[in-house]
């Protein structure tokens, strides 16, 4: 959303860094020629680019702290990153600074199917906790659209989500115990084996603290039973309306899918040009819904579905008739953002969450703000908790696209908390959100940010300049502020 | 006392005066939760009548109440929709709040299958030791910008803000719920049942061992309740409900008396510990209470050594620690944290810790 990080004074003596580094670790373990450092210049998102200075591949935490306790004397920062899937920039690195790359720490250390818990290192991927689960009749419940590439840490970092987290929570649901370093080097215990631990609730600060508070260097997460039986059911609508009605019937009907999305027509086109979900191309809205559970339950819940979304005005309501087809229903849904990646140059990913009742006004008014800005607007969202992803469709070799389509970005974020919700639901604010703090939060809301920040990392070198922007920036951002959907001064032209 | 009142500006004036002052305050709701914690030192500070309920749309799943709001009236108004606070939080007494009740973070019951309070906290306003209101989080269900300093206020004991507002998760109530009774001779085999049921697509929502009775609970659609009704067996306990209510309340003959009770937090699969006294196994083996005269080192290095920790619940001496020792690592950051929202120590001094 905003412009890429400043770039740092050239401070740091790169050389001696280097020297150093390598007098901790492996010769191949630290990166520092321009094109070995190329692979991290960057994350998902990619429009920001920036090489460090070094990059190291530790493989023991004892190597990572040595790594810490250099940069801290040496009060170098450090951008750790597992996969590099986040679409916020959260890992983008600092050109003073070291990139820490945590894909080394890739094993699973112990499943424990009694105790239902999976104790692994941070660089394990998400579905691969999945996989090895498998055989005790386990699973691990969040499930981001990433899951095959994105690792735990990362997870725990950005309190990741995915479509089943509206009945099994987030990472921060399902996330028992971390062991992070400090910036200082020292190894902490967040969380415990139980349910709960003593003190404040820190494992739950950490996640989504966005690499700024602690290097996660082990994960214990919870392990869910598979359900007995999962089944999805696609309804088609003629309008955004009706199908966001079917939403407030299903969840006030007592009724929480595992899944509840839903998609509009440019989507819904795009994806099934691109795997052939079987999806009705003429359809304003579709709504996937996901019912999981017991044998009879889902039987009995499907049927409730059912007569809930022919009361809203479905056109088709179809149950996929064996796993091919629920799988086959969900990969147009999880292959949205490629899908819609095949019809434009670039696009843009939103994350904004609102309250649901006001789904059909929001998209109205991004509708409207597409028209002004002459840029295309995908809409793919989690309608079940109202996490949006607009998806923004430009061409970043035009002159000043890439500008506009930021510009209307922000807008929409702004819209966002102007109905009560909030800039980010799941991507995290990275450098990519950052002025759009300036418009969530009071200037005390984000001294306390900063105050919380200095109590984990005194010396602001994790991640810095990242997430909570300085009063300065907001100052320079000019933010009015949107409090509780009023603007102080409504009569007044927005940027 | 008025259905709804906003007290916000006195509160913090209140507290701005006494940081000027050096004054200690313990913040107070309904009181029914005195008991918890270290003793209390310093003036009360009275939030009760802070209340009411701010904004609930049942299609939402969201409820945003004030801290002094009963929190008996919270769940009235919740039933009246269908719907409740699935972390079920207890009581403890006429007069609890919502704020208290997320303060503790103490949860019921059905905690091991939906979650803990802090689980289901959306955002907070908060009046800090500094005297500023702060919101953070929201009221929608995803939220990741910037850090949860929500979910921190669950189980913070009051002692980095006085909780003004709390913006809840709330559930629809199950469509059926049925309580069933086994008789089992030995801890250890309850143990493992409860923890071979919970490894399998059943609808559990609680499951309690007594030490001679192994009570279950299940919710869900009316089909899937009956069909794990078979699948689990025992008796049906008529007046289940009820039946819970009284445990998570504490109101069982096992929590009367003066001897020390101790709530362990363990590994759901965790064998029996050797430590003598008498044992009420919840959450499906992952809370513990115990009645017992040992000493809190023993008990601690005991469920430590299980991979959990255990907390002074009522009674014993108060003036000493209550909660499990943190780690110095650990504890330097909760010193830091303290000071980062109450830089003078000015709320509920020494509730959690002697230090802070």
């Amino acid at each position: 959303m905003n412009a890429p990080m400043p770039d740092a004074v050239p401070g740091p003596d790169k050389d001696g860094l280097v020297a150093a580094l390598r007098r901790l670790l492996p010769a191949e373990a630290v990166l520092h020629e321009p094109e070995e450092l190329r692979p991290y210049e960057c994350d998902g998102l990619t429009a920001y680019r920036q090489l460090p200075l070094a990059a190291v591949l530790p493989d023991t935490v004892a190597q990572v702290q040595a790594i810490l306790r250099l940069c801290h004397e040496r009060k170098v920062p450090v951008v750790a990153r597992g996969a590099g899937t986040s679409l916020s920039g959260g890992a983008l690195p600092r050109a003073d600074g070291v990139l820490l790359s945590l894909a080394r720490f890739n094993r699973i250390l112990h499943i424990d199917p009694v105790n239902r818990v999976a104790r692994v290192e941070p660089g394990v991927r998400n579905l691969a906790i999945s996989q090895a689960a498998e055989p005790h009749g386990l699973y691990y419940a969040p499930d981001p659209s990433s899951q095959i590439a994105c690792t735990i840490g990362g997870n725990v970092a950005e309190n990741a989500g995915g479509v089943h987290c509206l009945k099994y929570g987030l990472t921060v649901h399902n996330v028992l115990r971390v062991r992070m370093l400090t910036m200082e080097g020292e190894q902490v215990t967040l969380g415990s084996e139980a349910l709960d631990a003593p003190g404040y609730d820190l494992l739950a600060l950490l996640n989504g603290s966005e690499g700024m508070l602690g290097v996660i260097v082990e994960v214990t997460v919870k392990l869910l039973p598979r359900p007995e039986r999962a089944q999805v059911v696609l309804a088609a609508f003629d309008t955004i309306e009706q199908a966001g009605a079917a939403v407030a019937r299903i969840i006030s009907a007592g009724i929480v899918p595992a899944g509840l999305e839903m998609m509009d027509n440019l989507a819904i086109r795009a994806a099934e040009d691109f795997v052939h979900a079987g999806y009705p191309t003429d359809a304003q809205a579709i709504l996937l819904c996901e019912l999981d559970g017991t044998n009879e339950e889902v039987s009995e819940q499907i049927l409730q579905v059912r007569d809930l979304i022919a009361a809203c005005g479905a056109t088709e309501f179809r149950t996929a008739r064996d796993e091919a087809e629920r799988l086959r229903f969900w990969a147009g849904r999880k292959a949205a953002f490629p899908a819609v990646g095949r019809i434009t140059p670039d696009y843009y990913c939103m994350d904004g969450t609102i309250p649901r009742r006001r789904l059909p006004e929001v998209l109205r008014r991004i509708a409207e703000l597409s028209a002004e800005y002459g840029l295309a607007v995908a809409n793919v969202f989690h309608a079940g908790d109202g996490n949006l992803h607009p998806l923004i469709l430009y061409d970043a070799n035009k002159p000043g696209e890439l500008e506009r389509v930021e510009e209307l970005g922000g807008r929409i974020l702004e819209l966002c908390v102007a109905v009560g919700g909030t800039i980010t639901g799941e991507h995290g604010v990275g450098v990519e959100k950052i002025n759009q703090m300036c418009v969530q939060f009071t200037a005390a809301e984000l001294r306390q940010f900063h105050a919380v920040k200095r109590a984990f990392d005194l010396a602001g070198l994790l991640n810095p300049g990242k997430v909570v922007p300085t009063a300065q920036r907001c100052a320079e951002f000019g933010a009015m502020h949107v409090r509780g959907g009023e603007l102080p001064f409504p009569e007044l032209e927005r940027f | 006392m008025p259905l709804a009142a906003d007290m916000s500006t006195e509160l913090r004036e209140t507290v701005a005066a006494a940081r000027t002052a050096g004054r200690r305050l313990t913040i107070v709701g309904g009181g029914s939760k005195g008991f918890y914690g270290r003793a209390a030192q310093g003036e009360p500070l009275h939030v009760g009548g802070h209340r009411g309920i701010l904004n609930y749309e049942p299609t939402e799943l969201v409820l945003t109440a004030r801290g002094g709001t009963p929190l008996a009236e919270v769940e009235a108004v919740l039933a009246a929709q269908g719907q409740m606070l699935a972390f079920e939080p207890p009581h403890f007494g006429p007069g609890a709040t919502l704020g208290g009740a997320v303060a503790c973070g103490l949860s019921g019951p059905r905690r091991p299958y939906a979650g803990a309070v802090r689980d289901f906290v959306l955002g907070v306003k908060v009046l800090t030791g500094r005297g500023e209101i702060l919101r953070f989080g929201g009221q929608v269900m995803k939220n990741v910008a910037g850090y949860d300093l929500s979910r921190l206020m669950a189980g913070a004991l009051g002692t980095l803000g006085v909780l003004l507002e709390v913006s809840l998760k709330v559930l629809p109530r199950p469509a059926a719920e049925v309580t069933l009774v086994q008789e089992h001779a030995d801890a250890r085999e309850a143990i493992a049942l409860m923890n071979q049921w919970a490894a399998k697509p059943l609808p559990l929502s609680a499951a309690c061992f007594d030490g001679h009775l192994l009570h279950v609970r299940v919710s869900g659609a009316v089909s899937a309740v009956q069909a794990a009704r078979n699948r689990i067996g025992g008796e049906r306990v008529e007046q289940g409900a009820a039946w819970w209510e009284r445990l998570r309340e504490h109101a069982p003959p096992f929590f009367a008396g003066e001897r020390p009770l101790w709530r362990l937090s363990l590994p759901a699969a965790c064998p029996p510990l050797d430590l003598s006294g008498k044992w009420l196994v919840d959450w499906g083996g992952a809370q513990r209470w115990l009645r017992s005269e040992e000493p809190a080192e023993k008990i601690r290095a005991a469920a430590a050594a299980a991979g959990g920790h255990a907390t002074l619940f009522r009674g014993g001496d108060r003036t000493g620690e209550v909660f499990h020792p943190l780690a110095p690592g650990v504890m330097a950051l909760h010193r830091r944290l303290k000071a980062a929202f109450d830089p003078d120590s000015i709320l509920n001094p020494g509730r959690m810790y002697r230090e802070y």
